[in-house]
């Protein structure tokens, strides 16, 4: 997505410039944490039989905005040991109401800075990403190794066009897919349902964004963790939505 | 037929693209499922369905 029209950005120079330095700056996080001390705190958690299945599992996210930065995030808390970030964006100022970046990211594309992002949670899982529009012709090269991939993009043409591709192309991958989550309308009424063997799908259906109601953090968020739990279930070995 | 769960009454035989135009869906935002399975965007035409089928139109809206 373009900086939105009603938009415009207002940074000095220098303000630019300091977000630069501070997203050069944030700490190597390899330096504050051992992969021995996570694994235990995950285990802790999570017991380790789940935690193996967690570290083995393979999830592609296609969209690193509202929905694709937030399964990001919950999917690295509990250490699922491989993700695979795909968007071809720019983080732009109002991205910030709903999406899991911090001012020194505006400007940055959405993979690197949700990569650096999520090595401040876990440095020990392994992010792959990819800094490219997805196409009917790249689906398979992009997605055909993962277990699971989430669709997480907000243009209703791409969302359709990941959907039919992987279906068409990867059918015996599972899918999780989401549409309809903007404005403030009641939580009860996102669910997640299982549309056929590998599709799931998530949100209202059909709640798009208008003026006064358009994609905030609470119910975007609500519908990205519908994804996410969505993904993690299939991790674990649940099939049913 | 049952389109997304609802039995309806539509005169088939009728191709997939039809039925999306009758139910008035915008082709590039919808995937169309026939008793479980995929219909590839390119055969939705060509793509003919019966009283019998069980179809799911997923709509997809702007957001995420």
């Amino acid at each position: 997505m373009p900086i939105p029209a009603g938009f415009t950005p207002s940074a000095t120079e220098t303000q630019t410039a300091a977000r630069q330095a501070a997203f050069d700056a944030v700490p190597d996080p390899t330096t504050l944490v051992s992969r021995h001390e996570i694994r235990d705190a995950l285990i802790e958690r999570h017991t380790a039989a789940v935690q193996d299945k967690l570290d083995a599992a393979h999830v592609a996210i296609a969209g690193c905005g509202g929905l694709g930065s937030t399964v990001a995030v919950a999917l690295t808390r509990i250490g699922v040991g491989h993700l695979h970030l795909v968007d071809f964006d720019r983080v732009d100022m109002t991205n910030l109401n709903r999406q899991q970046y911090f001012l020194k990211d505006v400007g940055q594309y959405k993979t690197e800075a949700l990569k650096a992002n999520l090595a401040q949670i876990n440095p020990f899982v392994d992010v792959r990403i990819d800094t490219v529009k997805v196409t009917d012709d790249n689906v398979v090269d992009l997605f055909g190794d993962a277990d699971i991939i989430c669709e997480a993009f907000d243009v209703p043409e791409n969302k359709t066009l990941l959907v039919n591709a992987v279906l068409e192309q990867l059918p015996n991958t599972r899918l999780v897919s989401a549409s309809g989550m903007a404005g403030f309308r009641s939580s009860n009424l996102i669910s997640t349902r299982r549309v056929s063997k590998n599709f799931y799908f998530c949100g209202d259906g059909e709640t798009a964004p208008k003026p006064g109601a358009g994609l905030m953090a609470p119910r975007v968020g609500v519908v990205a963790c519908s994804e996410a739990n969505m993904i993690t279930r299939l991790i674990l070995g649940e099939e049913d939505a | 037929m049952i389109v997304n769960g609802q039995e309806e009454q539509i005169a088939t035989p009728i191709s997939v693209t039809d039925l999306i135009k009758a139910k008035g869906f915008v082709p590039e935002r919808v995937a169309v499922e026939v008793n479980g399975e995929i219909v590839p965007r390119a055969k939705r035409a060509e793509t003919t369905l019966k009283g019998t089928d069980t179809v799911e139109i997923v709509t997809f809206v702007q957001g995420g």
